[in-house]
């Protein structure tokens, strides 16, 4: 039975067209000489010269990319922490308190979030700056984090673990020589989101800095709300394509992967 | 190792205690603050230098009156039901848009699928900001879709789109589509290809199979994909500022004005409060239907 119809060929070619085309277009139009964003005037990199000698931008990327890098790395290590006792924890005091703060940042509004965030700073007499972005990705990234992190540790089979510890093993050890490999790429992929979500992040950030930090997201939105410009343009080329490439290679990466270790096990199987 | 175990949670434990619930509970105590001209602008503040006196003044200064001026002010009202009505249709559309996505996915040859799910995942991982930012160009008078439009002579005025409602719906389907298209496709993906055969042999023509058997299948990733749409849409704040209009009102805009622009924190706490409050109803009718759908697979 043949199921793939002219109309599921129609209605996936103009959902991808849907999807695609508001992106190509501003990357052709970064491309683009005229000052004017929506008229072609002939080809040009002056846009890309410009950004990357505003000044603005170049230390609003720095803080991005400081912010992500730390709060991603922090988020992890809690985020795994959290699947951890999640999924081995058993029972402990304020378990069900536990698992709905771990969940409730998932649907809470990012205004809200943003909000009672800034009230506990100031309450607390906290500067905002990095340090505070930092504490607030931390905050709602750790959550993905130990959601992909759980799901993985939920599915491998536990006699693994208490074979190593059987075998004299500390918890630690086993943690660390067993587990681990085992739930890396669940660790890996949970910090490429906690990575780009902290990237991405407008309002939060927004309410969480201060003066003196302004992250991309904030610097973009502060300039887009004047109109559209072709700095901006030229700026989001350059970060879909970062984002083009990252998520290509690490989909190769892990497709590899699959593949090197079902040959692993077949030569295993092969020889007895 | 109890100690141990114990040392592992306390630590995230007590990050979320401090970083999420503690900073919930000063929302809404501040909710029930009165504003102030003042640095900070809101009064009672809590200070322990006043003993016990202090922390009773300060309770008792504690009252409803924000929600009551929440009540009284026609503009919350209207926003409420504005974000609901605006949540409700973006979500219809999406729906109407993405389930022929998912559709084509589903029936589409085994080895095309990773590779169209990567299409369908990979906006996702883009800035979100720049998602919206690129319909300003497009949507805008002197636009893209104006330019096309005049072009082919369809219209011989300019539209004005940008900064209207259908904006904001094109840019909230747009941003949440992947959202609705992933769930629906996973619960299609799972369809017994029999079933479809055994109503081909009982006489259902394609649509007839569709509407019989294909759909019904696929209800739970429908409704999962409409959840995951509408509950982050209510609090939408971006799309809502940088799309829509004057006459576009959206909660979380009303929430960020309160805060930023009129410096009325209490005001703001007891907006974002009533919010939560209203995404608690289709978060537990989600949860339900999650655990209904958990249970009868078992």
């Amino acid at each position: 039975m043949k199921r793939f119809t002219w109309f599921n060929a129609v209605s996936l070619t103009l959902g991808f067209a849907f999807l695609y085309i508001p992106m190509l277009i501003l990357i052709i139009f970064s491309f683009n000489s005229s000052k004017l964003v929506t008229v072609w005037a002939g080809f040009s990199t002056k846009w890309y010269v410009s950004l990357f000698s505003n000044d603005a931008f170049i230390d609003a990327a720095w803080v991005t990319l400081k912010v992500g890098f730390i709060s991603s790395c922090a988020a992890t290590v809690l985020g795994t922490m959290i699947a951890y006792i999640m999924v081995r924890g058993g029972r402990f005091f304020g378990r069900s308190l536990f698992s709905s703060m771990i969940y409730a940042p998932l649907v809470m509004p990012e205004v809200i979030t943003g909000l009672s965030l800034l009230l506990l700073f100031i309450s607390i007499g906290l500067d905002r700056g990095v340090f505070t972005i930092i504490l607030a990705h931390t905050t709602f990234s750790m959550c993905y984090v130990s959601v992909v992190v759980s799901s993985r540790l939920a599915s491998f089979d536990v006699s693994i673990e208490e074979a190593a510890l059987d075998l004299g093993c500390t918890p630690f050890d086993a943690f660390k020589s067993v587990t681990l490999p085992i739930i890396a790429p669940a660790v890996i992929s949970g910090w490429l989101l906690a990575f780009t979500l902290s990237l991405d992040d407008l309002v939060i950030a927004s309410f969480a800095s201060g003066p003196s930090s302004t992250t991309l997201p904030i610097k973009i939105y502060s300039s887009v709300r004047l109109g559209v410009s072709p700095e901006i343009n030229a700026l989001s080329t350059i970060m879909i394509a970062i984002v083009t490439f990252g998520v290509l290679t690490t989909s190769i990466i892990s497709k590899r992967a699959i593949k090197r270790q079902r040959l692993e096990e077949e030569q295993a199987f092969k020889n007895g | 190792m109890n100690f141990r175990k114990y040392l592992l949670i306390l630590i995230p434990y007590t990050w979320l205690l401090l970083l999420f619930l503690v900073p919930f509970i000063i929302v809404v105590k501040m909710s029930l603050s009165d504003t102030e001209m003042a640095i900070p602008p809101y009064y009672p503040y809590f200070t322990l230098s006043e003993g016990w006196q202090g922390i009773v003044n300060f309770f008792s200064e504690l009252d409803f009156e924000n929600y009551v001026f929440l009540a009284e002010d026609n503009l919350y009202w209207k926003a409420y039901l504005s974000s609901l009505k605006i949540a409700l249709i973006s979500t219809a559309f999406t729906l109407l848009i993405g389930y022929p996505i998912a559709y084509g996915m589903a029936n589409a040859p085994p080895e095309w699928r990773p590779t169209l799910m990567m299409i369908i995942i990979l906006p996702f991982w883009t800035s979100f900001l720049i998602r919206i930012y690129a319909w300003m160009g497009i949507l805008s008078q002197e636009g893209f879709l104006n330019q096309f439009l005049l072009w082919t002579g369809i219209i011989d005025q300019p539209l004005t789109i940008l900064n209207t409602n259908i904006a904001v719906y094109i840019g909230i389907v747009y941003t949440y589509l992947p959202f609705m298209i992933l769930p629906i496709y996973a619960s299609l993906e799972k369809l017994d290809i029999s079933l479809l055969e055994a109503a081909k042999d009982l006489g259902c023509n394609r649509s007839q199979s569709f509407w019989l058997v294909t759909m019904p299948l696929s209800k739970a990733g429908v409704i999962a994909g409409c959840f995951l749409v509408f509950i982050p849409v209510l609090g939408e704040f971006v799309i809502p500022d940088l799309l829509g209009g004057a006459d576009t009102l959206m909660i979380g805009t009303i929430l960020w004005q309160e805060f930023f622009a009129n410096r009325d924190w209490p005001v703001a706490s007891a907006v974002a409060v009533v919010l939560l409050l209203l995404l608690m109803i289709p978060i537990i009718l989600f949860q339900r239907s999650e655990q209904k759908q958990r249970e009868a697979e078992q």
